[in-house]
């Protein structure tokens, strides 16, 4: 049996290998082995060397970019994970109408990111308008229309998984809690939050990832104006790969270390949350 | 069950990927009817693709193609990039098995990053065609762009306005018509004037929106920006053309950068909208406010007229649009002209077999030579063209095509080049642009554009010719 299976099992892993081999392996490596070369097109590129990874560094703008993307993962981080998870404790309270709630909170995250970059520069400009001035004014008006934003598309869905956290924590820890005499601020310090920490690893690593990766609302919202002060690291990318002649290999080059620096963080938060789970 | 979803994901798998080896000739996008007819003789045929620039003359090229199939039996392919995205589109479907055969460059800049993919024409009757041959783009003896049509700017105003102006009775200036109008001078004059009686005039300002939302900024930083750049290139005695004095200067002292300032600050001061809130104006607000006779005048080109008519509400009517040329308050601009030039160069993709190159030059020669072909240029396409295949008479009957010609026909008046071709890159512009929002907005001076644009120039002609 265990043979009959061996030979066959080429069979059934060719498809989903050569799908993955298709669809991400020479894609990605096509990708990094592109930033090392001088290229119009994928066909006709010519070896380089590291002289792309010098050029990007060259001027200050992919680290203007990057100081501005930390920024605002922070900021983004903060925002949708308190605003979710507040959500989510208020939205299982049995109150009436939860689930109305439910829904009319995660709408926003199923419209795509170029429309809602559009809506918000509208609204905003309309507000600022008042004021005599428009988003493009001052960078901290992108910075913060930025923000709300991303928090707005993105609190929806992290209190989904902060429900589906909360909901699944025994009722009997509560009511053991209660039956100590803990008040509903213990409660929640040492009974709820410890319990929901594995969704807490989920929304940190989405906001994390999503926030640093963000490009179409950047893009709709400000374009990195005024200057490239808005710009963020994949908006950055994407202008030095079009903006310029002859520096798409500098733009790949770009995108790789983009590509590393989202993996160490994801890796290192993932590492730091999971830590502090604990056993259900 | 899980077996049998197994052997579902494997079938769903397997399929796709059939999907994808069977290349997609005409599946990818190919937005007119290509019925497989045969061509009977060769029994295999050939297929040339047309990447085209124009969005607005996307459904025009797809009647086209379908004529010439009937007319030739050679299939044509256009696929059209939506607007402001041509070198994304271009650099992705070049890189495909079934790549375009004919695609345009931008000018001498654009032709720098496609050199490996032009084709040199040099020997075609496409080329003979051309009544200048200085305005091809040409490389040690090689021809590789060929522009099929001329476009002009300039300041667009509304006549029945301006008559109106005219007409009143306490209006402060001695002018009576758009004639007397020959300089950065005597438009001010007008303007200021004009913008003091707007209410009079029924208008909310003279100009329209500066627009200076992003991606809408083109028609100051390489428009308006175009008359200082040129007046500089052509003190150049090297050079026979400012455009490629303009091409090999390192670095640009953007000497009339007042004069610039000039025309700008008139633009902002006398509109339909507060400086500040420029920011968030596009193009198509500011055509808007002029079709709707918010607005006396608009800078724009001959492309604009569809635009203007197709606004709903449009009160502008057809014999009364006219050109007046960027005066800028530069010695001599009385005989300046409008801004005469393309941007819009043909060449054809080096890259595939002979066959479809030659048929990509027969398909040209047909379009521009042939009387099916030359009809659809000047009738749907209104293209003002550089071709000597053109009769006097067979012009575009838009009025501002119309406009284009009476200007360059006019005896004393000299046409101003397109130097902005030879701008050094996207990135070039996007700088200005943003110095130029942050000067409107008040928070820079016009030193700091000055500084800008001369930066920029030099540190962006680096990164080219690197």
């Amino acid at each position: 049996m265990r043979n009959g299976l061996k030979k066959v099992f080429p069979i059934f892993v060719l498809p989903t290998l050569a799908a993955f081999t298709i669809a991400f392996a020479v894609p990605f490596i096509g990708g990094i082995v592109l930033s090392f070369t001088d290229f119009t097109t994928v066909t006709d590129a010519e070896w380089a060397g590291l002289s792309n990874y010098i050029k990007a560094f060259s001027n200050g703008d992919f680290l203007n970019a990057l100081w501005f993307t930390v920024k605002f993962t922070v900021v983004c981080v903060l925002t949708v994970n308190i605003i979710a998870f507040t959500l989510a404790s208020l939205l299982t309270k049995k109150l009436p109408g939860t689930n109305l709630f439910r829904t009319v909170f995660f709408m926003p995250n199923l419209i795509g990111g170029i429309v809602l970059g559009y809506i918000w520069q509208l609204i905003i400009n309309g507000i600022l308008s008042y004021f005599g001035v428009t988003i493009t004014f001052a960078a901290k008006y992108g910075f913060w229309g930025l923000v709300a934003l991303t928090s707005w598309q993105l609190i929806g869905y992290m209190m989904i998984i902060y429900i589906a956290g909360i909901q699944n924590i025994p009722s009997d820890l509560i009511d053991a809690a209660k039956v100590d005499g803990a008040s509903s601020w213990d409660i929640l310090r040492h009974v709820t939050i410890p319990m929901v920490m594995p969704s807490v690893t989920i929304c940190l690593f989405l906001t994390v990832t999503d926030s640093f990766k963000l490009f179409d609302a950047n893009l709709a919202l400000t374009d990195g104006a005024p200057g490239k002060q808005t710009a963020m690291l994949a908006l950055d990318i994407y202008k030095t790969f079009y903006a310029r002649t002859g520096w798409q290999g500098v733009g790949q080059a770009k995108a790789v270390i983009f590509f590393i620096l989202v993996a160490a963080i994801s890796l290192i938060q993932l590492k730091l949350t999971r830590s502090r789970e604990v056993e259900g | 069950m899980k077996k049998i979803i197994a052997v579902f994901i494997a079938v769903i798998t397997v399929m796709s990927l059939a999907a994808c080896g069977t290349n997609g000739g005409t599946s990818t996008t190919a937005p007119q009817g290509q019925t497989a007819t045969s061509t009977g003789t060769q029994g295999k045929k050939t297929e040339i693709y047309f990447l085209n620039f124009k969005p607005e003359a996307a459904e025009v090229y797809d009647r086209i193609a379908a004529d010439y199939e009937k007319e030739t039996g050679v299939k044509l392919k256009v696929v059209t990039a939506a607007s402001n995205t041509y070198e994304q589109t271009l650099t992705g479907e070049i890189a495909k098995s079934d790549a375009p055969t004919i695609f345009q460059i931008n000018g001498p800049v654009g032709f720098r990053a496609w050199k490996k993919y032009c084709a040199d024409l040099k020997d075609t009757k496409f080329y003979s065609f051309l009544t200048d041959k200085s305005l091809a783009i040409t490389e040690d003896g090689g021809v590789y762009g060929i522009p099929y049509v001329i476009e002009g700017y300039g300041i667009i105003y509304n006549e029945e306005i301006t008559d109106k102006y005219f007409a009143l009775g306490d209006k402060k200036t001695e002018l009576t018509s758009m004639a007397q109008i020959n300089s950065f001078k005597a438009l001010k004059e007008l303007v200021e004037d004009m913008q003091a009686h707007k209410d009079e005039l029924g208008i909310d300002g003279v100009f329209a929106s500066t627009s200076m939302a992003s991606g809408n900024q083109w028609r100051w930083t390489t428009h308006l920006a175009n008359v200082p750049f040129y007046y500089e290139f052509s003190e150049n005695g090297e050079y026979s053309d400012t455009v490629s004095a303009a091409l090999d200067a390192p670095e640009t002292e953007f000497k009339y950068s007042d004069n610039m300032k000039n025309l700008f600050s008139l633009y902002t001061d006398n509109s339909v909208t507060e400086k500040k809130l420029l920011g968030s104006k596009s193009v198509a607000d500011s055509m808007s406010e002029f079709a709707l006779g918010k607005a006396a005048m608009v800078q724009n080109g001959t492309w604009a007229w569809s635009e203007i008519a197709d606004v709903a509400g449009n009160t502008v009517k057809e014999d009364k649009i006219k050109f007046l040329p960027l005066y800028t308050g530069v010695d001599g601009e009385e005989k300046q002209g409008l801004c005469v030039g393309t941007e819009n160069y043909l060449a054809v993709n080096s890259t595939v077999s002979e066959e479809k190159q030659k048929a990509s030059v027969d398909f040209l020669e047909w379009l521009f030579g042939s009387e099916t072909g030359k009809k659809y240029v000047v009738n749907e396409l209104n293209f003002v063209t550089p071709f000597n295949t053109f009769d006097e008479d067979e012009l575009p009957k838009e009025p501002l095509a119309a406009e284009l010609v009476k200007w360059t026909a006019k005896k004393d008046i000299k046409s101003v080049p397109w130097t902005f071709a030879a701008f050094p890159g996207d990135a070039f512009k996007s700088d200005f642009a943003s110095a130029l929002l942050s000067f409107v907005q008040g928070s820079a001076e016009w030193d700091e554009v000055k500084n800008t644009v001369r930066n920029s120039w030099k540190d962006e002609y680096e990164a080219l010719n690197s």
